[in-house]
């Protein structure tokens, strides 16, 4: 390994960092202002659905990706199939 | 049942997350089901080290309140499929982390995992004394170097009293980690040398991680350094290490980077 390819290893994984760095605290400031967007979302969203079926806890799966413009959040709830559920009869 | 196993300082700075990624990601390489665990509440870093920062949903505080199930609030390792972390919360502090809580947390993990690694805060507060209340196991991470020792020794002492396993009577597995290790500067007598801090200590060697910029590449780019680049000198001291926790007699030695003579210098047989 060259000492130029030594530099060129380095500058690159600081490069990462700042970039982690830079995505993760835009994120926290905001945060720190005000509640947390995500958490409010996913709350009400289950709320939301909880009004029309009996949701168990550990049927729900919630993951998110914060990135730079963009942030995903994404909501898996199993809806067991009851009997007289216009949607389990509809679909 | 898990092991449970704490990795604690006293003193800042020294390595513990390092340390919990870096065993963690070794013991997961080997197949087992590694849990590592962030008790820093309010100023967690786990996510971080371990590149999973933009995917904490929920956390332990979460789960302590009953707002999720553990198994939500696990976050799986995108590169290793049988590492787990579990994050601290960030916007609480620390007292949303109760005894009762901590317990039944932990209790659930040892059924589900081999190892359930957990990463202390600095201090001896609240936090500290909760990470290391109910391990089977302490790994303290200490620097050749005065301040830390000195912490180590506190710490040593509290794992002695204060932790589930001492108030029963029992004793609880302590081991000392030494990082950020300079043999040259040893050597030329700039650094405490490992034979002091393991006298001074009176506790078992559990590995001696080398200074190397490596650790600091691998925590730049988010993945434990056992991972990231598993053929470097601290990443060896790493393997060694977890090797040595699963019970394998493994020659302590001064892994390095540098090739040839400096070996033959510094390599040390088991303390």
């Amino acid at each position: 390994m060259s000492v130029f390819d030594r530099f060129k290893t380095r500058s690159s994984t600081a490069v990462v960092a700042r970039e982690r760095l830079q995505i993760l605290l835009s994120h926290e400031r905001v945060a720190g202002g005000q509640s947390d967007l995500i958490a409010l979302l996913r709350e009400e969203i289950l709320l939301a659905v909880a009004k029309h079926v009996i949701i168990e806890r550990d049927k729900i799966h919630v993951s998110m990706e914060r990135g730079e413009s963009v942030s995903s959040l994404e909501i898996n709830i199993e809806i067991p199939h009851m009997p007289g559920m216009p949607m389990a009869a509809g679909f | 049942m898990a092991k449970v196993i704490v990795v604690t300082s006293g003193k800042g700075g020294v390595g513990k997350t390092t340390t919990t990624a870096a065993l963690g990601a070794a013991l997961a390489q080997t197949g087992q089901k590694v849990a590592v665990v962030d008790f820093d509440v309010g100023l967690r870093n786990l996510d971080l080290v371990l590149g999973a920062e933009r995917r904490v949903v929920f956390d332990i505080v979460n789960v302590i309140q009953g707002v999720a199930k553990l198994s939500q609030a696990l976050i799986r390792d995108k590169r290793l499929e049988t590492l787990w972390l579990l994050p601290a919360s960030q916007t609480r502090d620390k007292d949303s982390l109760t005894e009762n809580g901590v317990a039944s947390v932990i209790r659930e993990m040892r059924g589900k995992f081999d190892w359930v690694i957990c990463d202390s805060p600095a201090g001896i507060e609240r936090g500290a004394t909760l990470a290391m209340r109910y391990a089977d196991a302490a790994v303290v991470v200490t620097n050749p170097e005065i301040s830390s020792v000195r912490d180590s020794d506190r710490i040593i002492g509290m794992l002695d009293s204060k932790t589930e396993k001492a108030e029963r009577g029992q004793r609880i597995e302590k081991s000392i980690l030494i990082t950020r290790f300079d043999p040259q500067r040893a050597t030329r007598g700039e650094m405490l040398n490992i034979d002091d801090v393991i006298n001074i200590l009176s506790t078992p060697l559990l590995g001696i991680v080398p200074e190397s910029e490596e650790v600091l590449h691998a925590s730049n780019v988010g993945c434990p350094v056992t991972l990231n680049n598993p053929a470097c000198a601290p990443a060896r001291a790493y393997f060694d290490a977890a090797a040595r926790l699963r019970g394998e007699d493994i020659p302590m030695n001064i892994p390095s980077d540098r090739k040839g003579l400096l070996d033959k210098l510094f390599g040390r047989r088991a303390a």
